[in-house]
């Protein structure tokens, strides 16, 4: 458990979800533990004892995510984000009105994290601290999208009536998160050259574009995927697993479907092994760039009778920059991305699935997937500012 | 259906077979709001008579729904059948699928507890409440196919086999023919009460409070089922059932082979889920109430093998072939009995005798131990081996034969075996979910570091899927967070995860008092000594060594510690007392 700890109070860090020392991690087998002293644990204590669990995670985060969660949590009892990952898996996010085991207590007996207003996250794990960082990661990236959408959205709507402008305080938010933005990163690094002749090969490659996907933080905490096809093999990132510690990760799957030993692939294998067998394309790396995410969700349409469920129905053949955008739920189900992103993506280079993240594809090796994924991202962030100060 | 309730019926239907009387009674909803249904009530009727032989009249035998049962709330068509296990000694209960529990739920019944013992043998038959026995003479020593075709029309049945009949340690209930209530012999236990089979079928439907709420629930449990690769996934098992574990279990190789011998079989390969896809085209079907439909049955009825079967019909007992495992599969289910115990306890006797099993002589076993021709093997790997003066050739703990995972490739596996309330089963807290499926997170299946914490909450958490009920496989995707809303969408009780918990760690430790009055206690919660001393087989990377005893000890003690139990594994009247439960050691 100790171990586990400082891995994940480390990521935190290396993520900038987390200023370092900030991360408050517990665990508890037979004996409960905390990764250091702190005024904060008794309270926390508490929380133990009401809550069938084994891992709590308490944490201010880092900027730009501090003025942004502390600004949505100004607003009221619960956050609802409309990005997939957070409609998939968070649902909402309650917010307590302070911090108080009780009332933490009671938002927590019923979802995964809760946010303290001017205090920090609290999220938990029943298995282990993992969860406890995935969910407050997801809680930081599904504000980040909407605080800057909502800005978005609140900024046009002032534009025919200024009513609807953003407040004082909203402008003062946005201005301070936009100051800690991280530095636009134009040069994708130099990967490893393919096209890859052996399954060690493959290995290699998938760790080194993994790892660089992270470095970019083009992907919230483990979600994302990559793969690379060989042999009529495609070797693929285990469902869960993080993009930065791929070794030991990666499903080999037969693509002509003789073994079911990819029961642990990624939960877009069928995405990925449809592009794999119907374009030229044998790396696919799949990350959640913030800005492409959310300008995914932007549609000028604001009467449409599909409003509120664009990720499901959207039909219009709508493009961010020269990428098209698809419905497209996570998974295999009916509605799942398997049947629409890997028809858009023969003739495209990308295709972006609309609030969820943008799938790019490369001939030989990673370093196109992973030029045009950083390629979008900063065009993207590029078009929202260029918005903003349209309409500002 | 006019009941006080939402979601449950209210009502409950004693049956006394020796008086042919049945009793509608009432729960209080104190009751029900402690123990939710399914599994949790069935252990409250059961706990009086607990120390009851499983063929003393007194003993009940428990049917119950939960709540969510015949509802729209997504896989809730399960229902709990419990009793003392014949095999095991242990209570004994067993989640079945089907139609029985939606049927019983139309039926305006939350539950059957059924006592006493028939002269003859009968046939209890329910519509709408009213109860009917019957003659069920001409029935004796039919198969269960046979059965379900003379029984047509009458809604669903839970009946048995010959097996049971002829007194088979591990027969099962089979419930509308294809679904077991399986493992721990509960079909004896139908036996010992002379009755042959039950049907029930009903017109009513079950009152839920909020039905927009339970949508929406529905909704969010859906969503995640599709975003499950375990689930819907290429590789799922709704493509290729139970059975799509097979290549994942013997490449982590942790696949059970010649009786825990080994761990990994080298034609595997050629025996999976794709192969038996391949030659038989098996179409889904599954329980009612369910989207997963991971049951596969054939055009002509055949019914393919889970993954327990699979795997133990061959690699545990050396068998390559395909066709043997289907009909292996087949008589197991006509005779009615547990695959899993059949196959393990093959493979103890192979392992004994030194004899080895063809697919001839897989078969000949089978039909002899269902139809009483060999008694020795018909009680199980434990007594046979006893009988035979090797007792450490049984892979079983406390008496009931263990599954296709090997505990030696993931050790949080292991210590749910040791502490599993019915014995060697996978299912209490099922550690393969995160130490090799990855859910909700994955773990180092080679630690038991945090191991006793997960998996008592583990434990906790399967109780209530139990007593909800809902099937144990979409909390692969899916978890109590999401269930709680359509708990209370239903019933109207505003419960979260947590509140259901508390349930399920009330539901569970009630379990432990029941083994604690029949004498178990840490001696029993163990596993056979072959794990600690013997590696199972590395390669390709991974090496499969024996358990560290000390380090599993240690968990052990931990889990007791976490659990509220005494360092023997007992219960302590304290925590009973905190738990709502009445226990004075």
């Amino acid at each position: 458990m100790e171990r586990l700890i400082a891995k994940y109070e480390k990521k935190l860090v290396d993520a900038g979800l987390a200023d370092p020392g900030a991360p408050l991690l517990a665990g508890l087998d037979a004996e409960l533990i905390f990764n250091r002293k702190d005024p904060a644990t008794a309270e926390l204590a508490q929380i133990f004892d009401g809550l069938h669990i084994n891992s709590l995670l308490y944490c201010r985060p880092a900027e730009p995510y501090r003025t942004i969660v502390d600004y949505l949590s100004s607003l009221g009892r619960t956050i609802t984000p409309e990005d997939c990952e957070t409609r998939t898996f968070q649902h909402d996010i309650p917010v307590a009105s302070r911090f108080h085991a009780p009332e933490i207590l009671a938002c927590l007996r019923r979802r995964k994290s809760v946010i303290i207003p001017g205090a920090g996250v609290i999220a938990h794990g029943v298995v282990s601290p993992e969860q406890a960082f995935v969910t407050y990661s997801s809680v930081l990236f599904a504000c980040f999208v909407k605080f800057f959408g909502d800005y978005l959205a609140a900024l046009e709507a002032g534009h025919s009536d200024p009513s609807g402008r953003p407040s004082a305080a909203f402008q003062a938010a946005f201005n301070r998160a936009v100051s800690h933005l991280d530095p636009v990163r134009p040069v994708a690094p130099v990967l490893a050259k393919g096209p890859f002749a052996t399954a060690a090969q493959v290995y290699e490659a998938l760790d080194q574009a993994g790892k660089a996907t992270v470095d970019y933080r083009l992907v919230d905490s483990f979600f994302g995927n990559i793969s690379y096809s060989l042999d009529d093999v495609l070797y693929i990132s285990q469902t869960g697993s993080s993009l930065d510690e791929l070794p030991g990760h990666v499903d080999p799957c037969p693509l002509d479907g003789s073994s079911c030993a990819g029961l642990t692939a990624s939960s877009e294998f069928s995405a990925h092994a449809q592009v794999a067998l119907t374009t030229t394309a044998r790396a696919i790396l799949h990350g959640h760039p913030k800005f492409s995410v959310l300008m995914s969700m932007r549609c000028a349409k604001k009467d449409c009778d599909l409003r509120g469920a664009c990720h499901l129905k959207c039909p219009s053949a709508r493009l961010l920059g020269d990428v098209p955008i698809v419905p497209g739920e996570v998974g295999s189900g009916p509605t799942g991305l398997c049947h629409t992103m890997p028809q858009a993506m023969r003739g495209n280079r990308a295709v972006m699935v609309h609030g969820h993240g943008l799938f790019a594809a490369g001939e030989t090796d990673f370093n196109e997937p992973f030029a045009t994924l950083l390629t979008v991202e900063n065009a993207s962030r590029e078009a929202y500012f260029k918005t903003v100060a349209a309409l500002s | 259906m006019p009941t006080p309730y939402f979601g449950w019926t209210g009502k409950v239907l004693r049956i006394d077979l020796s008086s042919r009387e049945a009793t509608l009674i009432s729960p209080e909803i104190e009751v029900y709001r402690a123990v939710l249904g399914g599994k949790g009530l069935a252990g409250h009727h059961l706990r009086p008579f607990a120390n009851k032989n499983w063929d003393d009249p007194e003993l009940p035998l428990c049917l119950f729904t939960g709540p969510l049962t015949g509802t729209l709330s997504p896989t809730s068509g399960r229902m709990t059948i419990m009793s003392r296990s014949p095999l095991t000694g242990t209570i004994g209960d067993a989640s079945v699928g089907g139609g029985l529990g939606t049927r019983m739920k139309q039926a305006g019944l939350d539950g059957l507890v059924i006592t006493g013992k028939s002269a003859a043998q009968k046939g209890i038959e329910i519509v709408d409440g009213r109860v009917q026995f019957c003659d069920a003479g001409a029935l004796t020593g039919m198969g269960v196919h046979q059965l379900a075709s003379r029984l047509a029309g009458k809604g669903s049945f839970a009946a048995i086999g010959p097996a049971a009949e002829n007194r088979v340690a591990f027969a099962n209930i089979m419930v509308d023919e294809h679904f077991a209530a399986g493992r721990g012999g509960l079909g004896l236990i139908f036996a010992a009460k002379n009755l042959k089979y039950l049907t029930i079928k009903g017109s009513g439907r079950v009152a839920v409070h909020d039905p927009k709420a339970l949508g929406a629930a529905r909704e969010d449990i859906l969503r995640l089922t599709m975003a499950s690769p375990v689930l819907s996934g290429e590789h799922g098992f709704s493509c290729y059932g139970t059975g799509s574990l097979y290549d994942l279990m013997d490449s982590r190789r942790m696949m059970p082979t010649d009786n825990f011998r080994k761990t990994h079989f080298d034609q595997a390969s050629s025996l999976n889920a794709f192969a038996f896809k391949e030659k038989y085209l098996p179409r889904k079907t599954g329980c009612k109430g369910c989207h997963i439909l991971c049951k596969k049955i054939t055009r002509g009825g055949v019914v393919m093998p889970e993954y327990e079967t699979m795997s133990h019909f061959t690699a545990l007992c050396g068998n390559t072939d395909l066709d043997t495992v289907v009909a292996a599969n087949a008589l197991c289910n006509d005779l009615g009995m547990d695959t899993i115990s059949a196959a393990s306890t093959l493979a103890c006797h192979a392992e004994i005798s030194g004899e080895r099993l063809s697919k001839e002589t897989i078969l000949a076993l089978i039909k002899a131990i269902g139809r009483g021709e060999n008694p020795e093997l018909a009680q199980g790997a434990a007594q046979y081996a006893k009988g035979r003066n090797h007792g450490e050739a049984a892979m079983s703990v406390k008496g009931l034969e263990l599954p296709a995972y090997d505990p030696r490739g993931a050790y949080g596996m292991s210590l749910a075996y040791a502490t599993s309330t019915r014995g060697g089963c996978h299912l209490r807290a099922y550690p393969i979910s995160h130490e090799i499926l990855r859910k909700p997170v994955a773990t180092d299946r080679f630690t038991y570091s945090g191991k006793a914490r997960i998996v008592k909450i583990a434990e906790d958490v399967n109780a209530v899927i139990d007593s909800l009920t809902a099937c144990k496989f979409i909390f692969l995707a899916a978890g109590l967070e999401e269930y709680a809303k359509a708990f209370s969408a239903v019933t109207g009780l505003p419960y979260g995860a947590q509140d259901l918990l508390e349930c399920g760690e009330r539901i569970y430790y009630n379990e432990r008092i029941m083994n604690a009055v029949n004498g178990f206690c840490d001696r029993d919660d163990d596993l056979p000594a072959r794990f600690f001393i013997e590696d199972g087989s590395h390669g390709e990377g991974i090496e499969i060594r024996a358990l560290p005893r000390e380090e599993f000890l240690a968990a052990r003690a931990a889990y007791y510690r976490i659990r509220g139990l005494s360092p023997q594994g007992l219960p302590l009247a304290e925590k009973a007392k905190e738990l709502g439960l009445t226990w004075n050691g």
